[in-house]
């Protein structure tokens, strides 16, 4: 299936309602994922027009071992960001990633704006586009109840993928987020506003096509390797145990977990919201996404009265690291399962839960000092009362009123226009749960994805012994470069240890894709161009990055931060970042 | 004469690990679906997950109901397959009583109790138990993470 002379790319173009299958670009040089994304933007892209426009393309690409292999598990959605007008990418787990292997494409690019609101049905011998206009303005869990049943076919059951948005994708947040299978999601930089404005509420895509092996021994063998390695040995254990909520307990302790909009670094009362806490009193079982035995999704139960007489709801809803992070500490919650409630109203309503907790944050802080008043914000918010952030969410994925509309807009697009640009935790976009020390804040404020999953700033903040500005941008640059390899696969980054650039060659030779393996080294510094070429062409100026002040009064491990050390890291990576570009 | 069980199935963590493992090992295949157990979800994620796989009827009626003997009746229960006899009528399909035949290309796709899924479950929801054991394995035990470690 997976040739080295093209990528098979179903291109749907929903304002003609017409579908055509692409033989695109060469395998060898953009390897898939993130190089056939940025490849395809390349190619189909419209970087001087903005997000909006109807004809940008939203893609979804998969990589060559999808499926081959475990933890090969996810999709990279690339697009232009409306949250900053820039060429970005999100990427997520579920069981699109071998949905769309099954399907026989390696990408699907949807461009134009369908007439009504619709829903996208693929298979590897169908393609609708139905008109779901009733479907307009219901909650991410309802959606997907009726998608279920709109879309299934006799043997589709755990074998196909539902994408869709929520409220907030149709209202166009800046951040509104694609919820993947119920428990993943395209996240950040506004994939789900983008699908609103395409008037596309949901994409359904089946698995539904079978392919011959790979030849030879050798594929067996080391299939059985990596599933030993990821099951088998304490490799991943840590993502299957507590999970990353396991990060909560020594990050505080590091005072790297952002409290109360960054105005502290540690608190004691992580113990109440900790992974420990979670696991121990509301974990409900693992999930995992498809093709992946580790297994890293912590779903917790939330139980929740109604009435009298010991009448409860009950509620599934997944729990990570960050999510905990900025629905929970940086709100200042000290009670799991009020966090439970806030994330489940945030799923709802389909916003990027990271953005819209660290735009909460702003906006208590911002009402705290008489910047705003309850007129803009509707409803008290004082951090640890979850009444008051529960309704602040509904508002926030809806769009009530104006303050509300700016707020999904962005916390720096609010501050223009209400004052607190200081204490706003934004980092390129809200910032993410490390609060670890300059180089965290220089590469996350000027970084690709603006993003943890970018580098590993946030460990290498941890190890470093001095402030080497040259050391710390040389690690950026070639960290970055090994994460394009397992992107353009495209490999969960949890499998990081795992799939090494020897690793990864053996793996790609022993599905017979020797000449990419051959070719992987240049072809990831390749990919690693292209997606900085893109982004300054929709128009990143890397050195235009500001950090907020608030930033430069945290107080880490290490001590007060250093203003100095953090932007000479941050100018010599803007200047990296620029070379790259134009080479 | 081993039968394979998935009475565990409340582990279920939804890899379809053990459904990509048949298809690559037994059936030679690179599919989700050409497998002789397949995971679907019990109504979307939040629910679960069920395999779908022959629960070795005794007699079957799948081999009952094919016409030329491309499914015969094993020993203990459970069918053989023989692919190169089969004229793709679906005869067998629409006669299994637990929609365990998956029809790929019209040739029968069933679990042939082989075993060689049990050792990539993470989650030690299959077990190959011995015909006359099945009862015992009504009573499961924990198996932790890492449970191919074990086999």
């Amino acid at each position: 299936m997976w040739t080295q002379e093209h990528f098979r790319v179903l291109h749907v173009d929903l304002t003609a309602r017409k579908s055509r299958v692409l033989e695109f670009g060469n395998p060898v040089d953009a390897l898939g994922g993130s190089g056939l994304a940025a490849a395809l933007y390349d190619e189909y892209g419209l970087p001087q027009e903005p997000a909006h426009h109807p004809d940008q393309p939203l893609i979804f690409a998969i990589g060559p071992l999808t499926g081959y292999y475990p933890l090969m598990s996810k999709v990279v959605c690339a697009f232009k960001s409306p949250y900053h007008e820039q060429y970005a990418e999100s990427h997520a787990g579920g069981r699109m990633a071998l949905a769309m292997r099954f399907a026989g494409y390696h990408a699907l690019m949807i461009t134009g704006r369908a007439a009504t609101l619709s829903v996208l049905q693929a298979g590897s011998r169908s393609m609708q586009i139905k008109d779901v206009h009733y479907l307009r303005g219901k909650d991410v869990f309802s959606t997907g109840k009726l998608l279920r049943s709109l879309t299934r076919s006799s043997d589709s059951r755990g074998h196909r993928s539902i994408i869709r948005i929520g409220p907030a994708g149709e209202k166009g947040s800046s951040y509104a987020c694609i919820n993947v299978d119920t428990y993943r999601h395209f996240g950040r930089l506004g994939a789900g506003a983008i699908m609103g404005l395409k008037n596309l509420k949901a994409v359904a895509m089946e698995g539904d096509a079978d392919f011959q092996m790979p030849g030879g021994k050798a594929y067996a063998k080391i299939y059985k390797d990596f599933f030993q390695k990821v099951t088998a040995t304490d490799m991943m254990r840590k993502y299957h145990d507590l999970g990353t909520p396991q990060n909560l307990i020594p990050l505080n302790e590091l005072k790297s977990l952002p409290w109360r909009n960054l105005q502290a670094t540690s608190d004691p009362a992580v113990d109440r919201i900790s992974g420990e806490t979670f696991a121990e009193e509301l974990l409900l079982r693992q999930t995992a996404c498809a093709g992946c035995p580790v297994g890293c999704v912590h779903i917790g139960l939330l139980r929740q009265q109604f009435a009298k007489d010991h009448e409860f709801l009950y509620r599934q809803v997944s729990y990570d690291y960050e999510p905990i992070f900025a629905m929970g500490s940086m709100l200042g919650l000290d009670a799991a399962s009020n966090v439970l409630v806030l994330l489940e109203e945030t799923e709802k309503v389909g916003l990027d839960v990271m953005s819209a907790g660290v735009a909460l944050a702003w906006a208590t802080e911002a009402l705290d000092t008489g910047l705003i008043s309850e007129k803009e914000t509707l409803v008290p918010l004082r951090f640890g009362d979850v009444k008051g952030y529960a309704q602040a969410i509904r508002h926030l994925g809806l769009a009530s009123n104006d303050f509300y509309k700016t707020l999904a807009q962005g916390s720096l697009v609010a501050a223009e226009k209400y004052g607190g640009g200081d204490f706003a935790c934004v980092l390129g976009q809200e910032m993410a749960g490390y609060a670890t020390g300059e180089v965290y804040f220089a590469s996350q404020a000027t970084s690709f994805r603006h993003s943890h999953l970018d580098t590993g700033a946030y460990s290498y903040d941890q190890k470093r012994k001095e402030q080497d500005t040259d050391a710390a941008v040389k690690f950026l640059v070639e960290d970055e470069q090994g994460r394009m390899e397992l992107c353009s696969m495209v490999s969960c980054l949890f499998a990081r240890s795992v799939y090494t650039h020897d690793a990864l060659q053996e793996a790609l030779a022993a599905v017979e894709l020797t000449d990419m393996a051959d070719n992987l080294t240049q072809a990831s510094a390749n990919v690693q161009q292209l997606r900085w070429k893109l982004k300054i062409a929709t128009g990143f100026d890397p050195h235009a990055v500001k950090i907020p002040k608030r930033f430069t009064e945290v107080e880490t491990w290490r001590g007060k931060i250093d203003e100095t050390f953090m932007w000479d890291v941050q100018k010599n990576y803007a200047d990296a970042i620029m070379k790259m570009a134009s080479t | 004469m081993k039968v394979l069980l998935a009475n565990r199935m409340e582990r279920c963590i939804g890899c379809h690990s053990c459904s990509l493992a048949c298809a690559r090992q037994v059936h030679k295949k690179f599919s989700w679906s050409m497998a002789g157990i397949r995971i679907h979800s019990s109504g979307g994620m939040t629910t679960g997950f069920e395999a779908k796989l022959c629960v070795a009827c005794n007699p079957a009626p799948c081999a009952l109901a094919c016409p030329t003997d491309a499914l015969t009746q094993r020993e203990g229960g459970g069918v053989k397959v023989k692919h190169s006899l089969c004229i793709r009528c679906g005869a067998c399909a629409e006669a299994c009583p637990v929609d365990a035949i998956y029809l790929g290309e019209g040739l029968p796709y069933l679990c042939i109790h082989c075993g060689r899924c049990v050792p990539f479950c993470p989650q030690g929801c299959l077990e190959l138990v011995d015909e006359p054991d099945k009862e015992a394995a009504l009573a499961p035990e924990c198996a932790p993470f890492g449970h191919m470690e074990e086999q």
